[in-house]
């Protein structure tokens, strides 16, 4: 079954592999910090994914530009995540699994919508002018477009961190994370919090949606196929942890790539291995805190 | 009294309705609907263990029930015997039950969902991506049906009547499950599972047996269906399926003998007549899935009761306007 790879195989499945984990990463740090807020597994994501892929293929379609595109479905994304978190979500306030279980609903209603809507064949964008082709060190090609990916994801990342890190926001958002009761006592508005934090997740999931639109394509399925892939890199980084989502989002999008070349049949066993080996060790996630 | 009397009537009424359906139903469509009808009621009963009565509402046991499924159908494709297979089926879907235990009572609540939702998707993974074992999308055909005692099982009528002795006997088993101190126990960790620790119960070991009684009555329906449809694909694994089982769950009302099953004909009923004129049944299942955590949490029996009252008296009687329940605080 296993198959034998060239050292050349071996560095290309290496820039695939860091590429696909900075996909990963744009779809689960908006995850984790859902998680992490609202303590609910937003069943959604890979809808947003989806649905954000599918309107930046709509916008590129029209001759917008790849990354006003990518943009404007992020802000698409986010304004539905807002809406849906305050007029549907809301109305479920502290029922966990109800809140669970209506993301489940809606994720096979947009589900279904998409269908109708772009139909059932796959959408592939051309990579952006300008980021065609590849680079070429020491006869390896490097594609420019993947190292794009890793690029805006590392910005991304660098963003997000300096943005609950660093500013009055951020303190706000980890106070909700730890203790959304106390935050509220001390007059933090955790349900405007939550609001945001859905709408930023929402639309980064989108965001990742369109920049992974050239590389994965856009069919129905993709929803069903990145959720669970965010859910094991929750899991495995720890909830509510944005370092969890990196470093989770990077060993799954390894174990993904070599997986795929090397045990075509197992690949999607292989992507649950660490999950499986993370709940029996260390229940919270590696960076996770314990939750009381 | 009468409330008992009345009940064990209606429970004889239905049983005899169960008995008799071939004979009313005409012809074989609405017989092999009524046998779909108890086979998800079985699916249903078993997921209903762990949802209703445990308080662990599971997302992967389309998994379960696959695995029985696939066991079984991968088995007869080899030659074997039904009732091997049929066994062999069962013994795999307990140590497919008890490893999915293992890992996902490491958590409980969101977590367990959570989890039981990845290890089903790994069952879906195997089957869809494992082509050289389970024959990827194209699935396994299922040739022939069992012949117990002789009694060939190929046509509708008697396909259903088997359904049902397995449908009662699911039913019986719940019965007593549920009466059992087991069963209260199993309650008490659902309600109180600190105090029950306190009490000297093993909260962890009443939770995996109970997992493992849902999922061999989630096999036992696996079994069922891949005799009824002779096939067997990897959409019978996937997450749609498993909230196709839950929303059976909590529709008809969850921690109930009936609701399970009552939801099970009602979104079997639905799926059908859905699917018969358009082709959105999934958005259908979504559209109902939330109308029903929306408005009626409870289930849809009870909750139409409730907002059809409450829609009575906002007819019947305007004026006196309920008190404000905020200016009770001095």
């Amino acid at each position: 079954m296993s198959q034998h790879l060239s050292l050349a195989q071996y560095l290309t499945l290496a820039v695939n592999s860091i590429s696909y984990g900075g996909l990963l990463f744009l779809l689960s740090a908006g995850f984790s910090l859902i998680f992490g807020l609202m303590r609910i597994p937003n069943l959604m994501h890979g809808s947003f994914f989806m649905l954000g892929a599918y309107f930046g293929v709509t916008f590129l379609a029209r001759g917008i530009n790849f990354w006003l595109a990518a943009l404007l479905s992020a802000a698409a994304m986010a304004a539905i995540g807002a809406l849906i978190e305050r007029f549907l979500l809301r109305r479920l306030a502290g029922q966990e699994l109800a809140q669970v279980l209506l993301t489940l609903g809606l994720s096979f209603v947009v589900a279904d919508a998409c269908l109708m809507i772009w139909t059932g064949d796959p959408w592939q964008p051309a990579t952006p002018s300008g980021l065609q082709g590849a680079l070429q060190v020491s006869g390896l090609f490097f594609p420019i477009f993947r190292l794009a990916v890793v690029a805006v994801a590392v910005v991304v990342a660098i963003a997000l961190w300096l943005l609950v890190d660093w500013t009055r926001l951020g303190a706000m958002i980890r106070a909700g994370v730890d203790d959304a009761p106390i935050a509220r006592v001390v007059g933090i508005k955790v349900s405007q919090l939550f609001t945001l934090i859905f709408a930023l997740g929402a639309g980064l999931a989108a965001f990742g949606g369109v920049m992974g639109s050239p590389i994965l394509s856009v069919y129905p399925g993709l929803d069903a196929e990145m959720l669970p892939v965010a859910l094991i890199v929750v899991i495995l980084g720890g909830t509510g942890s944005l370092l969890g989502a990196l470093v989770g989002s990077f060993i799954i999008g390894f174990l993904y790539n070599y997986g795929q070349a090397l045990f075509p049949d197992l690949a999607y066993v292989i992507l649950f291995l660490p999950m499986v080996v993370v709940l029996v060790l260390r229940p919270q996630g590696l960076f996770g805190k314990v939750v009381p | 009294m009468t409330a008992i009397v009345v009940r064990r009537a209606a429970i004889a009424i239905a049983i005899l309705l169960l008995l008799t359906l071939p004979l009313w139903a005409s012809g074989s469509y609405y017989v092999n609907i009524a046998s779909q009808i108890l086979l998800f009621a079985v699916f249903a009963l078993a997921l209903n263990v762990l949802v209703g009565y445990g308080g662990l509402v599971s997302l992967g046991h389309a998994g379960l029930f696959a695995i029985a499924g696939y066991t079984a159908a991968l088995m007869l494709e080899n030659g074997f015997g039904h009732l091997v297979a049929d066994l062999t089926a069962l013994v795999v879907v307990l140590a497919a039950a008890a490893v999915f235990a293992v890992l996902a009572l490491r958590a409980t609540g969101i977590g367990f969902l959570m989890i039981t939702l990845a290890l089903g998707q790994i069952v879906w993974g195997v089957a869809y991506r494992w082509a050289g074992l389970t024959h990827g999308d194209n699935g396994v055909n299922v040739s022939s049906r069992p012949a117990p005692f002789g009694i060939s099982l190929s046509g509708a009528t008697s396909f259903y009547f088997a359904t049902l002795v397995v449908f009662l006997t699911a039913v019986v088993a719940m019965a007593l499950f549920v009466r059992s101190p087991f069963g209260a126990s199993l309650r008490g960790t659902r309600d109180q599972a600190r105090r029950m620790n306190a009490l000297g119960y093993n909260v962890w070991l009443i939770r995996f047996v109970a997992f493992l009684f849902s999922g061999f009555w989630s096999g036992v329906a696996g079994l069922l269906f891949i005799y009824y449809t002779d096939f067997i694909s990897p959409q019978t694994a996937q997450l749609q399926s498993s909230a196709e089982a839950l929303l059976m769950v909590i529709s008809g009302g969850s921690a109930t003998l009936l609701g399970p099953i009552v939801g099970a004909g009602i979104v079997v009923i639905m799926k059908n007549v859905v699917s018969a004129y358009l082709e959105r049944w999934n958005m259908a299942l979504g559209i109902i899935f939330v109308f029903i955590i929306t408005f009626m949490p409870e289930g849809l029996v009870p909750g139409s009761v409730r907002l059809s009252k409450l829609a009575w008296q906002s007819l019947c009687r305007r004026p006196p306007a309920p008190a404000p329940v905020e200016e009770r605080a001095p």
